[in-house]
């Protein structure tokens, strides 16, 4: 009788020994999804005149480049908006991923780069070139490091939220953003203008939109399993 | 008699209304609030240390017309410093970011380097040499512009950069120092001549998107942090924050920074010793030169 139920019994704690020791995968949560867009008139992007640096003018004389500040897509759609939850947020993990930021044909790729707190970020130099790499903080500490062509990548965190402006100050036209944020729960609309927030545990959140030019847009979301909700930030889009 | 008593009132009368008037300006500066964002704070410059309180009274006599009652830099005479004919806005506290330190881009500068800036003020600019105050007057305000930016309770200091033992500024060094003025491309804002019209000196802008010119060589004055060789070496591997002028700290090894320094000194026109053996060199060898700037110009331009 005893032996009879001792060998399921055994099998079953095995198992869930085994499982256990596993990684734990995170926990599988609800998803937001949606698109980035807008109303109106955006501004017209204005091809950028490189010719004050005779590389990047060549490598772009083909097609020109446009300024990023509004980029726009098909069904009026926006890139380069950033999507986190700005309040409510429960079990973030902390960024532990190096992040790349590159400087290439007198371009930041990409134009927004997105981090949590204390993440590590590289910065390359790929021109043949010299770039000074001078982000704009008010709260992070500011600094400005020159990066001549072939020099190791710069490494570098912030330990503050902020939204930072980075600008090149030899190439005037250079214009990205470090986006530090607190959550790892944040997105960066596509050139399609979706994006997609993977899990987050059940809760209620508020998501905030932001776009450089167009500010800030925030909309409350309340997750109660492994669903997927479906939102829309629409900015109200000025021709300046 | 009567005439007499006239004079007399209105001459009273004169000195009543003069009193009043003067008077009223007075009271109100006594009303201005200071705002500052942090508790006390003290300063360290030698053995002398520095008070916020009585700095504070001396920043409300001295400082406050230019950098403000909230030490943003906007003081009421600051609408009258145009960028646009080089005249820098005065330095906004709150940001806690200085041109002029002994440390590393993005940190803290020193007690002694604050020191520094308000003894040696700021040539091009309308902060003049404070030399007028006393050591403990100026440590005082040194600790006082500190309680304008909670910086100073967050961030530590930051270590002051090592500058080794300067090597000789012999003509080997100075043809050096050129390949590294050329390499760096710092002619592409301060011009291949160092006249300060590199190609990208039009569109500099400080961090506060005021514009900003590269230091002309060619006039030869002093630096806005100092005029030794140890001050040029000190600039250029610290990088004056705030401004479009980067660090070169992680890119320059020390032996190649003096070298850079003794080069500049031949596009100052000073009686350096740099200066002299540049010229004597140049005499003989300057056809051996490659000019600097652009490699390859496209369609032949240069």
């Amino acid at each position: 009788m005893k032996i009879k139920y001792f060998y399921p019994l055994f099998l079953v704690l095995l198992v869930s020994t085994a499982l256990a020791s596993l990684p734990v995968p995170p926990p599988a949560g609800g998803t937001v999804t949606g698109k980035v867009t807008y109303t109106g008139t955006p501004p017209k992007m204005k091809p950028i005149d490189m010719a004050k640096e005779p590389n990047c003018a060549k490598e772009h004389a083909a097609s020109p480049v446009f300024t990023e500040n509004v980029v726009t897509g098909p069904g009026n759609t926006l890139e380069w908006a950033v999507v986190y939850v700005s309040a409510g947020d429960q079990g973030s993990t902390p960024g532990t991923q190096t992040l790349r930021f590159d400087q290439k044909g007198c371009q930041y790729m990409p134009h927004v780069l997105a981090m949590q707190v204390d993440q590590p970020f590289e910065i390359v130099n790929s021109d043949p070139h010299l770039h000074n790499i001078h982000p704009l903080p008010k709260i992070n500490p500011e600094w400005n490091k020159s990066q001549p062509p072939g020099t190791p990548p710069l490494m570098a965190k912030y330990d503050k939220p902020e939204f930072i402006p980075v600008k090149c100050n030899v190439h005037p036209w250079m214009h990205g953003w470090f986006i530090v944020l607190n959550t790892s729960h944040y997105a960066i609309s596509g050139s399609d203008g979706s994006f997609s927030i993977k899990g987050l545990p059940p809760g209620k959140y508020t998501l905030t939109a932001w776009q450089e030019q167009f500010g800030t847009q925030a909309q409350d979301v309340t997750i109660a399993g492994g669903e997927t909700k479906n939102i829309t930030f629409t900015f109200k889009a000025l021709p300046y | 008699m009567r005439p007499r008593l006239e004079v007399l009132a209105l001459f009273l009368g004169a000195a009543a209304l003069l009193l009043t008037a003067g008077a009223a300006p007075c009271f109100a500066q006594i009303d201005i609030h200071i705002h500052t964002a942090t508790g006390p704070m003290e300063s360290h410059v030698g053995d002398v240390t520095g008070h916020s309180e009585p700095g504070k009274a001396y920043y409300r006599r001295y400082c406050i017309g230019c950098h403000g009652p909230d030490g943003d830099g906007n003081g009421e005479n600051a609408q009258w410093f145009d960028p646009n004919f080089g005249f820098a806005k005065p330095r906004d506290f709150t940001l806690a970011t200085y041109k002029c330190r002994s440390t590393p881009t993005g940190t803290l500068p020193t007690d002694q380097d604050l020191y520094d800036a308000v003894t040696r003020g700021f040539v091009t600019t309308n902060m003049p040499r404070w030399l007028a105050l006393t050591v403990q007057q100026r440590a005082d305000l040194v600790a006082f512009i500190k309680t304008f930016s909670k910086k100073w309770e967050s961030q530590k200091t930051g270590t002051p950069i090592n500058i080794p033992p300067e090597p000789t500024g012999n003509i080997e060094s100075i043809l050096r120092g050129r390949e590294m003025f050329q390499k760096m491309q710092c002619w592409k804002c301060h011009g291949p001549e160092g006249h300060g019209d590199g190609p990208a000196a039009a569109t500099l802008t400080d961090s506060k998107d005021n514009p900003i010119r590269p230091y002309n060589f060619a006039v030869g004055s002093r630096f806005k942090c100092g005029q030794t060789n140890q001050d040029l070496y000190r600039i250029f591997m610290t990088g004056l924050d705030g401004t479009p002028m980067p660090s070169f700290a992680d890119v320059i090894q020390p032996n190649d920074a003096w070298d850079l320094v003794h080069f500049l000194r031949t596009l100052q026109p000073l009686d350096t010793p740099e200066a002299k053996a540049w010229k004597e060199w140049v005499v003989t060898h300057g056809k051996e030169l490659k000019p600097i700037g652009a490699e390859e110009a496209p369609g032949g331009g240069q």
